[in-house]
């Protein structure tokens, strides 16, 4: 990956439309549009899946089958009719691919545009890649040095065939398939995912990271990621999205599982940049996922998202720190624009002795947008000296946008100590000026600013990813003053 | 270096401020403006550095011969016009430092310099942080976020130093000092002088001027320069305050 440079960024600013808006020409296999048992049967077929896993989506369709779509949420958008969805696009089945000289040119190409230089990646970036494109994993990087240490990364259709004792002991363990209408969905017609298991006691010795990218007009995107991490060990995970730009608004309901057993302790980093809608708020991306992670004894869950994009975000990364003195953190940037809504935040749920959460929410409202953090801190019976500290900051930009703070807190034990600060600012006229005054333009002030409201947040990331979300940032809301 | 003519001002859809300034800044000069409260000092230095706040309906204001008045505050900026602000704005997560180099590169940008490297940017920090008794902590501190209103000014000071302009003004640099903080500060326009340059301060009292010797010393009351002196001018106001002009 080559570095960014401010030149890049002040290329990126004046072309504001969304630059990731193309689509690639690829063969696709489409099912009819739809949902009922037949349809999943066959999704499970297409992927060639033994019949526990069948049987499982069956149950999960039936529970959704059962249940409403939630509107507790801050949120507005057309709600989607789930019988015009196609719930499932592939490129159509090719052989295994031994190296990159098999895969779909165009592929190539879509990746070139994004920016992901695979050869380059592997040389310099140290990251192993597992690209999905439309729910089917094409290609993985990195597997040869990640296999000497027994780490396990593929797509989680590889490992239901091949490690389906993993599998079958912790998928639907920390999000229940009842959990809530969307992982139900994603439960009973999820199209593929990563998979990743780190052994007792082993660092990973590099970020893993993939791409994930919506790529048909009309296709729901089901992913499906699990991520275990067996004692004493380490990963660091990140996420990164794009999408083409579209007028359809795009379903997006993504479940995402972690475990940290004893003494373990998982980094998951997201940066999500989903076609937003336009100016008008027309088309965009519904982002409906379920987020969470168990902690074991001593165990410790870091999320740390970048939203700047979709249309509807409705996400909450969350910790449930069943083992004793295990720590759960959540760090979030969430960026609204023109007629985006977000509501994001995070559950602690704190039921092992000693243990610690920290909570930093940093939002950011333009345009007519609006953007809601929601957190809940329960603090269960079981949790003697539990411990919370959470931060909700709000950054506004203009008069038309929205900022909103649901802090729930449920305490059920008399030691847990809670701190919550909560602020709100707006981006003034004085500091612009201020700024312009320095010689610094209105647009890089912004840039400024923003950074500097976001950067205890920009800091937890990994390196190579906190300069792609920084330029994000500034793209996401060029031309929002002044 | 700085004509003005003619100059009238009023806020946007407001009342109007400054009522035909006029005034001839030379370089290698230093110019006080000196005035009752509401007479209009910080609307004339908002407005020569280019607050949109502010309407210019007649007159102009040359800056090396050009006009300037339709140009945006950044580009005032990089023409080498600084103003250091009566109340400067805080910038949360945004440090000292990288301030002043958004500032200098934006700056050197748009002069058609390269940037400044890293090393050559340290020398520059670390030398005119020792002129002004700045710390090393100071520098990683966010901009002006808990700084007291010494703090404040002398980080104003700092920049104006770092970025080297044509014209400094100085909007009331000295309300708010103590005296050991208004020396320092003094010190350090002191050192910012030099031929080719101009400072140009607004000031209430005449105290800042024990420190900073004049050339000039004007009297703006209700939008006007009412009186141009030396600095026994500043002397005298301090004795016997404005009324004495006004009538």
């Amino acid at each position: 990956m080559s570095k960014y440079t401010e030149d890049d960024l002040r290329v990126d600013l004046e072309n504001k439309k969304y630059e990731f808006g193309f689509e690639t020409d690829i063969e696709y296999e489409d099912f009819p549009t739809g949902l009922n048992e037949d349809i999943i049967r066959a999704i499970s077929a297409k992927k060639e899946e033994p019949e526990w896993m069948t049987d499982w989506r069956l149950e999960s369709f039936r529970i959704w089958l059962k249940m409403t779509e939630p509107n507790w949420a801050n949120i507005k958008y057309q709600k989607p009719d789930f019988q015009a969805i196609r719930y499932y696009a592939a490129p159509k089945a090719k052989p295994e691919l031994a190296s990159l000289d098999e895969v779909d040119p165009e592929l190539l190409k879509t990746f070139a545009k994004l920016g992901i230089n695979i050869e380059e990646q592997k040389r310099l970036a140290n990251v192993a890649v597992d690209i999905v494109v439309d729910s089917v994993s094409v290609k993985t990087t990195f597997q040869e040095t990640l296999r000497e240490k027994g780490i396990i990364f593929c797509s989680i259709s590889e490992a239901i065939k091949e490690h389906p004792d993993l599998v079958k002991q912790y998928l639907g363990k920390v999000v229940p398939r009842g959990d809530n209408f969307y992982a139900a969905l994603n439960s009973a017609v999820f199209s593929d995912g990563s998979f990743c298991y780190i052994p007792k006691g082993v660092r990973c010795p590099m970020e893993l990271s993939t791409y994930f990218r919506i790529n048909q007009s009309g296709t729901g995107q089901f992913e499906r990621t699990l991520v275990i991490a067996d004692e004493g060990s380490y990963v660091s995970y990140l996420e990164g999205c794009t999408a083409p730009s579209r007028d359809e608004n795009q379903l997006h309901a993504a479940v995402v599982e972690l475990i940290a057993l004893d003494d373990a302790e998982i980094k998951y980093s997201t940066v999500q940049n989903w076609y937003p809608g336009n100016e008008e708020g027309k088309g965009g991306v519904f982002n409906f996922v379920t987020k969470r992670g168990l902690c074991e004894r001593n165990a410790k869950i870091s999320w740390t998202q970048v939203e700047t994009g979709s249309a509807v975000t409705w996400k909450y990364p969350s910790c449930i720190l069943k083992g004793d003195n295990s720590v759960g953190e959540f760090y979030s940037i969430a960026v609204t624009n023109n007629h985006q809504y977000a509501d994001t935040g995070t559950k602690m749920i704190h039921i092992g002795k000693n243990t610690r959460s920290t909570i930093i929410s940093k939002g950011i409202s333009a345009g007519k947008s609006n953007n809601s953090y929601r957190g809940l801190v329960k603090v269960m019976p079981t949790a003697k000296g539990a411990r919370n500290f959470s931060q909700c900051d709000s950054l506004l930009m203009g008069n038309e946008c929205g900022a909103h703070t649901f802090p729930y807190i449920e305490i059920k034990d008399p030691t847990a100590q809670l701190e919550h600060e909560a602020t709100t600012s707006k981006i003034g006229e004085d500091q612009i000026f201020y700024c312009n005054q320095r010689g610094i333009d209105t647009e890089r002030a912004i840039a400024l600013i923003v950074n500097g409201f976001s950067k205890e947040v920009l800091n937890k990331l990994p390196m190579e990813f906190a300069i792609e979300a920084q330029k994000l940032l500034e793209i996401s809301l060029e031309g929002s003053v002044g | 270096m700085l004509q003005i003519k003619n100059l009238h001002a009023k806020i946007e859809d407001g009342a109007e401020i400054l009522k035909g300034i006029n005034l001839e800044i030379k370089p290698g000069e230093v110019h006080a403006i000196m005035g009752p409260n509401g007479a209009g000092k910080s609307t004339l230095s908002s407005v020569i550095a280019g607050k949109e706040d502010y309407e210019v309906t007649e007159g102009e204001i040359l800056f090396e011969g050009e006009e300037i008045g339709e140009d945006a505050p950044e580009e005032r900026a990089h023409k080498g016009i600084f103003l250091s602000f009566q109340y400067p704005v805080e910038i949360p997560g945004v440090t000292v430092t990288n301030f002043i180099k958004a500032a200098l590169n934006e700056t050197r940008k748009a002069n058609g310099l390269e940037e400044m490297g890293a090393k050559e940017m340290l020398g520059l920090i670390r030398e005119n942080s020792e002129k002004l008794g700045i710390r090393k902590d100071f520098l990683s501190r966010s901009l002006n976020e808990g700084f007291s209103g010494g703090e404040k000014k002398r980080n104003e000071i700092f920049q104006m130093m770092m970025l080297n302009p044509k014209l400094a003004i100085l909007d009331e640099t000295d309300s708010g000092l103590d005296i050991d903080a208004l020396r320092i500060v003094a010190d350090g326009v002191n050192k910012f002088r030099s031929e080719g340059n101009a400072v140009l301060l607004i000031t209430h009292y005449q105290r800042l001027l024990n420190y900073i010797q004049p050339d000039f010393v004007h009297v703006l009351a209700d939008g006007k320069i009412i009186k141009t002196g030396d600095k026994s001018l500043a002397l005298e106001l301090e004795e016997k305050g404005y009324d004495w002009l006004l009538n």
